[in-house]
C-alpha cells in the first residue's frame, strides 16, 4: 500500500513542482526584495512606498471595500430572487441574464466600460437623447467610480453563482414554514437564508477581494492618473524606473491587507463554531 | 383595490429586469457599435458614420492582429497541452488514490489566486530575464499554465472521481493492464470533464493580461497586449475589434458549458 501512496505522489509532483517554482519562489524572492536595498537589508523601499503612495494605498483599500460590499449586496439579490422568486418568467430571465459578464475577461470590462462611461460614450449620449440631461451636464465617470462599477459588474456574477448555489442546496422546508407563518420575502431572506450561506458568500467575497486587489488592466484603462490603484503604481515603478524594491513594498502591502482579510474571515469562522 | 395590486405588481419587477438588461448590455452595445464606427463625435447618441475600415486596417499584415491572434492561439493551445499533461495524473491521483494531505494538495493549486500575483509575475519575468525566458512563447506559456493549474487539475479530479471505480477494475479482473485500462475505459468516460478543463484553461490563457505584460511584451505580442496598446493610443476602433475578438470564445463558451460540465461533475469540483 506504501507503494501506491507513492504513485499518487509522484502522479502530483510535476503539478506541485509547477506552482513551487513559479509561483512560490518568485513570491518568496517578491517579500525578500521588498526589504533589499542598495545599502543592504532595510526598510527605506517602505519609506519611498509611504511617501509616494500613501494616499494610493488608502484608495486601494476603500475602493476595493466599496466593490466588495456592493457586489455581496446585489449577490444576495440576484441570489435571493433566483431562490425565492415566485414568477417562475421572471426567474428564468434573470437566470439567463446575470451571468454575462463573468467569463468577460478584465481587460475586455475594462475598454467596454472606458468607452461606456466617458462624457461622449453611449451611457451620457442616451441620457442626452432622451432629454434626462443636457450635453453640459454629462459626467465622465472615469474616475474611482469607473473602477468600482468595473469591479463590481465583472464580480458580481462570479459572487452571486456561489451564493445562488449554497442558496439552491439549502433545506426548503424552513423557507416554507416561514412563508405559512407570513413571513415577507426579504425577511426570510435576510433571517433565514443568509445566514446559512454567510460561508459561501464569504469565501466568494474574500476570492473577489484578492482579484480586484491583483487586477491590473482595469485601473490602467480607467484611470490610471493619482489617485489610483497600487498596481497601477507597481507597473509604472518598473516600467518607468526599473525600481524592484519599491515595486515589491507595495506588493508586499497588497499581500498584508489580503491575508488581514482572510485572517479576519477564519478568527470570525472559528468563533462562530465554537 | 387587490386587482390592481396583482394588476401592477408585475412592473417593477419588469422595471429591474429592464434595468439589469441594460447594465449589462448597454456596455457590450457599445463595443459593438465602436467596432464599426466610422466616426463617432460628442455628443451624437449614436456614430455619423458606419463601416468596417478599421477591420481592414486591423487584419492588415502591418495591423499587427493576425500576429497577436495566432500567437494568443499558439500560446493558448501549448498551455493547454501542459496543464493537461500536468493535470490528468495530478488529477486522478486525487480522485483515486489514497494520498496523504490530500486536502493541503488540492488548496496548493488554489494558491495562484489566493494571493495578489501582479508582484508575483514582476518577479517571474526577473528571474526569466536572467535565463532568457523572458519574452519568449515557453516564458508565457510557463505562466499561463501555472496560472490555469486550478482549473485544470480541480475539474481533472471532479470528472475522474465522477467515474465508477469498479469500470476500471472489471477490465483489470479480465486481464487488462493498469495503463491500458486507464486509457481504454476511464480516460474516455472522463473526456467531458477534460474537455471543459481544456477549455477553461484555453480562455483563461486567451484573456490573461498581466503576465503576459511582463513576460511577454513586447517580444511576444498578444491580443489582450494589442487591445491595451491600442486603446491606449485612443484608438478605440480597434481596441473594440481586439476585445470583441476576445469576447466571442468567452461568450461562446458560456454558452456551452453546461453541456461539457455535467451536474455530476460540477458537484464533486474541489472536493
Amino acid at each position: 500500500m506504501v507503494s501506491k501512496k507513492m504513485l499518487g505522489l509522484l502522479l502530483v509532483l510535476p503539478a506541485l513542482v509547477m506552482i513551487g517554482v513559479f509561483f512560490i519562489l518568485p513570491l518568496i524572492a517578491s517579500v525578500i526584495g521588498a526589504f533589499e536595498t542598495p545599502e543592504g537589508a532595510g526598510l527605506s523601499n517602505f519609506v519611498k512606498a509611504r511617501e509616494l503612495y500613501s494616499e494610493d494605498i488608502l484608495f486601494s483599500v476603500l475602493i476595493v471595500t466599496l466593490a466588495s460590499l456592493l457586489i455581496g449586496f446585489f449577490a444576495i439579490a440576484i441570489g435571493g430572487y433566483l431562490t425565492l422568486g415566485e414568477n417562475p418568467r421572471a426567474v428564468a430571465i434573470l437566470r439567463w441574464l446575470y451571468r454575462w459578464p463573468l467569463f468577460i475577461p478584465f481587460i475586455v470590462v475594462g475598454q467596454t466600460l472606458r468607452t461606456f462611461l466617458a462624457r461622449n460614450g453611449l451611457m451620457n449620449n442616451m441620457l442626452v437623447g432622451s432629454g434626462l440631461i443636457t450635453p453640459d451636464q454629462a459626467l465622465s465617470f472615469l474616475d474611482w467610480r469607473g473602477i468600482v462599477i468595473a469591479f463590481v459588474w465583472k464580480q458580481t456574477p462570479f459572487v452571486a453563482l456561489l451564493v445562488a448555489g449554497a442558496m439552491a442546496s439549502i433545506d426548503r422546508g424552513t423557507i416554507e414554514a416561514a412563508r405559512n407563518l407570513g413571513a415577507s420575502r426579504p425577511r426570510i431572506l435576510i433571517e433565514i437564508v443568509v445566514p446559512q450561506v454567510l460561508v459561501t458568500l464569504t469565501v466568494g467575497l474574500i476570492l473577489s477581494f484578492v482579484t480586484m486587489m491583483s487586477v491590473l488592466s482595469v485601473p490602467l484603462m480607467i484611470n490610471a492618473q493619482s489617485p489610483t490603484m497600487i498596481t497601477a503604481d507597481i507597473a509604472f515603478r518598473i516600467n518607468a524606473y526599473g525600481d524592484y524594491g519599491v515595486a515589491n513594498a507595495l506588493g508586499f502591502i497588497s499581500l498584508i491587507i489580503t491575508s488581514t482579510v482572510a485572517w479576519l474571515y477564519l478568527k470570525l469562522s472559528v468563533k462562530e463554531r465554537s | 383595490m387587490s386587482a390592481i395590486r396583482t394588476g401592477l405588481a408585475w412592473l417593477p419587477r419588469a422595471l429591474l429586469l429592464g434595468l439589469l438588461a441594460f447594465v449589462i448590455f448597454g456596455p457590450l452595445t457599445n463595443l459593438l457599435l465602436w467596432t464599426v464606427a466610422e466616426r463617432w463625435y460628442f455628443p451624437h447618441a449614436l456614430p455619423s458614420q458606419y463601416g468596417f475600415s478599421f477591420w481592414e486596417r486591423v487584419f492588415s499584415p502591418r495591423g499587427g492582429a493576425l500576429s497577436s491572434l495566432s500567437n494568443s492561439i499558439i500560446v493558448a493551445l501549448l498551455t493547454v497541452a501542459v496543464a493537461l499533461a500536468l493535470a490528468i495524473p495530478a488529477g486522478y491521483a486525487l480522485a483515486r488514490l489514497k494520498l496523504p494531505f490530500r486536502a493541503l494538495i488540492l488548496l496548493a493549486f488554489l494558491i495562484p489566486q489566493a494571493f495578489p500575483n501582479l508582484s508575483v509575475y514582476v518577479n517571474v519575468a526577473r528571474l526569466f530575464y536572467e535565463v532568457r525566458l523572458n519574452g519568449t512563447i515557453p516564458g508565457v506559456v510557463l505562466v499561463h499554465v501555472t496560472h490555469g493549474l486550478v482549473y485544470a487539475v480541480w475539474i481533472a479530479t471532479a470528472a475522474f472521481a465522477a467515474i465508477e471505480p469498479e469500470l476500471e477494475e472489471a477490465a483489470r479482473s479480465m486481464g487488462a493492464g493498469a495503463l491500458r485500462a486507464f486509457r481504454d475505459v476511464t480516460l474516455p468516460l472522463a473526456m467531458p470533464g477534460l474537455m471543459a478543463s481544456a477549455i477553461f484553461v484555453f480562455l483563461e490563457s486567451l484573456d490573461e493580461f498581466t503576465g503576459s505584460y511582463f513576460v511577454g511584451a513586447p517580444d511576444v505580442n498578444m491580443l489582450p497586449l494589442l487591445l491595451y496598446s491600442a486603446g491606449a493610443g485612443g484608438n478605440y476602433q480597434i481596441a473594440s475589434i481586439t476585445a470583441l475578438l476576445l469576447l466571442i470564445p468567452s461568450i461562446g463558451f458560456m454558452l456551452v458549458v453546461e453541456r461539457f460540465l455535467k451536474a455530476d461533475v460540477l458537484a464533486k469540483v474541489g472536493h
